[in-house]
């Protein structure tokens, strides 16, 4: 590494070095005098492509570029939580304290704070045999969450020596681990993992655990698994990223890592400032506390966008290493399918179609097969969830990525314009939309909320097909030509898509909703339709039946019926008896 | 060391490629002088070795292999800014062309900006009350925010613009802090004069500064007007504590500049031949609105865009769709009926109104009543389609009620005088007027208490 490689050719963020043999593959390096971030991602005899991670504007020939002589990586250790990274990890609040309110280049803030102290409890003691992703230490990482701190995977060795336990710094020395071969290694309170390559796991497991979300629309038609993959693909403005929110917000994983890919700077200031007031149900404590933000805005440098969506999971599988369940949105990852056409573009390759790069699926089916539900190298169990948010090139499902995507992912909830217009939300279609997972899902769901949830659900997504059949006919003719019974579903499909499906996620009781109260409104909304098409099969006029009112308060009842007060449910189901048996009386 | 570098190599579009050049930067700005004594500004885009690439602004027309000076200016492209601005009017590439001489700077910056640091971004909150009722009503617009106007030829969307600068008012401040840039992109003469003379009659024009690259003027500068209105607008709002509201046509001349600019240069076409970075290119524009924590200015941003065919999923407003806070889109249909603003309702949307209205910006049922508004509408589509099938005659009666609703909405709702200025609270009642002539049962998205206070069915339209 004595020989002095100096930048030669530039081209956006694309960067070349002429005649070195010093680089390898996807090494992280140093370009300019200022230092830029960069990863080396071609080479041949003659050059070596490098894509930078900064604007380039004002780099010269002739500067030095440095390897570090290892992958591209990030720090791992506390301090990921309740904070906020670029795609490179780099924590985006200390860079505001270092150069103000407009990112400048070059910085060289570290990942994690280093002078910060954390109360450290150690879990070993001398002569311990320690293998790759044992736990030696842990220490509370915020209120809420416990940060274990494990043996790097490929190591492993006796413990030597411990520290008390007491308050250290990250990169104090708090055990020394001695391998089979005599060598010493420092135990730290932070390490190091290579983004592109996935952390090893003992086992990986069946899906078995629903990942509960409190959206209506997800947790009974559209169930995701904990260690899943969801796509949701919709055009601009049809609710993408109002639904990763709500996901974010509510669904019932440790942990949530928000990669804002590519998107709006307003939005990710939105993000903070919520989740910041946000107060997480189960623990009382900010949602912040249990919530690590990457946010790569659309302006900021091209590369780290593509690099933003690998820092987002490694963070999470590192937290899954620990046992936890974390969740990770990434918004969108068209944005960093683009970045890879970018570069591709820069590269001159071959484009494949629409101008992607021809490695697309690949590096698609990549990602999503690092989300898993397993057991960790410790024995501990931990998942991943990926949830990727899809903006179609002018919201036509056809295109490469939402295609591809679909190929990788077992779940998609397609958003829809027309519902969207409507102000349907959350807008997922129901009949484009589909879940793998129930086979995985469905022995949990009768455990936990009795067998008729799955049949419920069954007979809802039934009727809302029937419906769907039906409303061609109206679309052309009018829906007066329709026979009673027919009548009868479109009114009750109406009450599913408005009094169930739909969701308002800015009121108070309705923005989430436990499971057994999603059960029991499909039980009120089933109940309604069995007794109503007892009197219409009796010649009871559907008008008749309309007046009672009982169909609208149905509708009504998401906001009616607190989350707590289950019992109503049975007043509900009285009073259609009551009114129905009138009916009949009359 | 100020070194001329005698001829060029080759010369390609709009590009000339210069050899054994020492000591240049990424993205330098160079001056060409030609034999006859013209000069050029150009730009250095791409580099290997000592063999430079240079984007000439101007054009390469008259240049030879031999006939050419150029000197690097040692610094990346440059805007001179200073409180003076407003009032001046510049051409594409920041020249002032009033014949008012040239800009005393205070200070410089480089017109391609930083990135404003995501942590440092203030949440946009303060609704802008424009005096238009679909605009406060339904995609309310916010300080801070990037709004575009989707359009398309022929369509009323600089009268729309203009009406929008001459009424926005901000609720909480004076008219001292606002001000206006304007950035015209290959936009013809007349509509650059249209907004001048608006602006003029207005009385606004001494709080202006306008960036003109009319249709004429070269392609190349076409790409550096929008970066230098935004500088000038980031300059006035975080230095000078400005509100600025920037106003940006047309955003698919400045599209087509970009692609022309990127065959010329050998890229590999992506979308219906423009670039594959069209995306970030775009996002670096717009995401330079904002507003930042401990500045009091802020940055809004209205880009205009005419859909080429009238088709939404073109890449350019596509992909603006993508980046920007929601869109006002408007309708040809409407625009030929009569309808001004002929703004479509259900299309449009703004992402920052659900926190900046309501109790303590506006009035405690806007959400409610917007949220209707749009639900009801949709389904007078719905009626509408299944009127032209079947025929009005067959429809029922709620269906009917739907079409006669539509027809006011339109008429008394969206449209209104290009001089007419509606008070928040007007919009919001006229909405609640027209409400009540449907059926209290399908106003499905308002609780009952709001019902009570603003459902008055009965009451005849004034």
């Amino acid at each position: 590494m004595n020989e002095q490689n100096v930048i030669y050719g530039i081209n956006g963020p694309v960067v070349t070095v002429r005649n070195s043999h010093s680089f390898s593959m996807t090494e992280m390096v140093y370009v300019g005098e200022e230092r830029l971030v960069g990863e080396v991602i071609g080479i041949t005899s003659e050059l070596t492509t490098i894509q930078v991670y900064e604007e380039t504007t004002g780099l010269r020939p002739g500067e030095p570029v440095v390897g570090t002589g290892s992958p591209m990586n990030v720090t791992l250790g506390p301090g990921i939580l309740d904070n906020i990274f670029d795609g490179i990890e780099r924590p985006l609040k200390a860079i505001e304290e270092e150069s103000g309110s407009f990112i400048s280049r070059g910085s060289s803030v570290s990942s994690l704070d280093e002078n910060r102290e954390w109360a450290v409890t150690l879990r070993v003691k001398p002569g311990d045999k320690l293998n790759g992703g044992d736990i030696y230490a842990v220490c509370p990482e915020t209120p809420i969450i416990e940060h274990r701190f494990m043996v790097p995977p490929a190591l492993s060795g006796v413990v030597e020596s411990v520290k008390p336990d007491g308050n250290y710094k990250i990169h104090d020395v708090i055990a020394v681990l001695r391998d089979e071969n005599g060598n010493t290694h420092d135990l730290t309170l932070c390490q190091k993992w290579p983004i592109r390559t996935p952390r090893p796991v003992k086992e990986r497991l069946q899906t078995t655990l629903p990942l509960i979300t409190g959206q209506r629309v997800i947790d009974t038609l559209f169930p995701v698994a904990k260690g899943g993959t969801a796509a949701i693909p919709g055009g601009f403005g049809t609710g993408k990223t109002m639904t990763q929110h709500q996901l974010a917000k509510w669904c019932d994983a440790d942990i949530i890592v928000y990669v804002g890919c590519g998107e709006r700077g307003n939005e990710m200031s939105q993000v903070l400032e919520e989740f910041s007031e946000l107060v997480d149900p189960k623990s009382g404590r900010p949602m912040t506390d249990r919530t690590v933000l990457i946010a790569n805005t659309s302006n900021m440098p091209v590369a780290a966008r593509e690099a933003s969506i690998y820092t987002g999971v490694t963070l999470a599988e590192y937290y899954r290493d620990m046992g936890y369940h974390v969740a990770i949105m990434a918004d969108s990852t068209s944005r960093w399918a683009e970045a890879l056409r970018e570069i591709s573009g820069r590269l001159e390759e071959m484009p494949a179609e629409e101008g992607f790069p021809a490695y697309l699926p690949s590096r698609l089916s990549e990602f999503y097969e690092r989300a898993s539900m397993c057991v960790n190298l410790n024995g501990s169990d931990g998942s991943v969830t990926i949830i990727g948010a899809v903006s179609p090139q002018g919201s036509d499902f056809s295109e490469p990525v939402t295609q591809n995507t679909k190929r990788f992912t077992r779940c998609f909830w397609a958003l829809d314009k027309a519902l969207a217009y409507a102000r349907h939300y959350p807008a997922i279609n129901w009949t484009e939309s589909y879940s793998e997972y129930f086979i995985d899902l469905d022995p949990w769901y009768t455990e936990h909320l009795g067998e008729d949830f799955v049949k419920y659900r069954r007979r809802i997504s039934q009727l809302l097909q029937e419906e769907n059949k039906l409303m061609e006919i109206v679309k052309l003719i009018g829906s007066d030509v329709l026979p009673d019974d027919q009548k009868l579903i479109i009114e009750i499909a109406r009450v599913i898509r408005v009094g169930f499906l739909q969701q308002n996620a800015f009121h108070q009781e309705d923005t989430y909703v436990p499971l057994e109260k999603q059960r029991e409104m499909m039980r009120v909304i089933l109940h309604l339709y069995r007794k109503a098409r007892q009197l219409i099969s009796a010649s009871v006029p559907i008008s008749n039946i309309l007046q009672t009112g009982l169909f609208d308060k149905l509708v009504k009842m998401k906001y009616d019926i607190p989350n707590n007060r289950l019992d109503m449910f049975d007043e509900y189901t009285a009073e259609i008896d009551k009114l129905l048996a009138d009916l009949v009386a009359a | 060391m100020l070194i001329d570098y005698l001829g060029v190599r080759e010369i390609n579009g709009s590009l000339i490629v210069l050899d054994d050049v020492e000591g240049a930067s990424f993205e330098e700005v160079v001056d060409i002088r030609l034999d006859d004594g013209t000069m050029r500004q150009g730009r250095v885009v791409q580099m290997e070795g000592k063999r430079i690439v240079v984007q000439v602004f101007e054009g390469t027309r008259g240049i030879s292999l031999d006939n050419t000076r150029t000197r690097l200016k040692g610094h990346p492209m440059e805007l001179a800014l200073s409180p003076e601005l407003l009032g001046r009017v510049f051409d594409g590439a920041g020249r002032p062309i009033d014949g008012l001489g040239d800009i005393y700077p205070v200070a410089r910056a480089n017109i391609n900006g930083t990135p404003i640091n995501p942590v440092s971004r203030v949440y946009p909150k303060n609704y802008i009350n424009t005096g238009i009722s679909s605009i406060d009503t339904l995609m309310t617009l916010i300080r801070g925010q990037k709004l575009p106007i989707f359009s398309g030829s022929g369509m009323k969307h600089n009268e729309l613009a203009v009406q929008i600068a001459r009424q926005a008012r901000i609720s909480d401040e004076g008219e001292e802090k606002f001000c206006i840039v304007f950035a015209a992109m290959g936009a013809k003469n007349d509509v650059a004069e249209y907004f001048r003379r608006s602006f003029d009659e207005s009385g606004v024009l001494q709080k202006v500064v306008m960036f003109l690259n009319l249709s004429n003027d070269p392609i190349i500068e076409r790409i550096l007007t929008p970066r230098c209105a935004l500088t000038a607008a980031e300059y006035l709002a975080f230095e000078l504590g400005m509100h600025v509201l920037v106003i940006m046509t047309d955003m698919t001349s400045y599209a087509e500049a970009l692609r022309e600019f990127s065959s010329s240069k050998g890229e590999i076409p992506g979308r219906k031949g423009f670039p594959g970075y069209l995306y970030s290119d775009l996002a670096s524009l717009y995401e330079r609105a904002g507003m930042v924590r401990g500045k009091s200015g802020s940055v809004t941003q209205i880009p205009i865009l005419t859909m080429p065919n009238d088709d939404v999923t073109h890449p350019v407003p596509d992909l603006t769709g993508y980046i920007t806070e929601g869109q006002i889109v408007l309708d040809r249909s409407l625009d030929n009926s009569g309808v001004y603003p002929p703004v479509s309702i259900l299309p449009s949307l703004s992402r920052l109104m659900k926190d900046g209205i309501g109790e303590g910006y506006t009035r405690a049922d806007h959400s409610a009543l917007s949220n209707q508004l749009f639900a009801s509408y949709a389904k007078v589509m719905d009626a509408r389609s299944l009127a032209s099938v079947i025929g009005e005659e067959e429809l029922s009666p709620t269906d009917k009620k739907y079409l006669e609703f539509g027809r006011l909405f339109e008429q008394q709702f969206i449209t209104q005088g290009a001089n007419e200025n509606r008070s928040i609270d007007e919009s919001l009642d006229l909405g609640w007027r027209l409400l009540s002539t449907l059926p209290r049962e399908e106003l499905d998205r308002v609780d009952e208490k709001l019902l009570d206070q603003y459902y008055r069915p009965g009451q005849k339209e004034a």
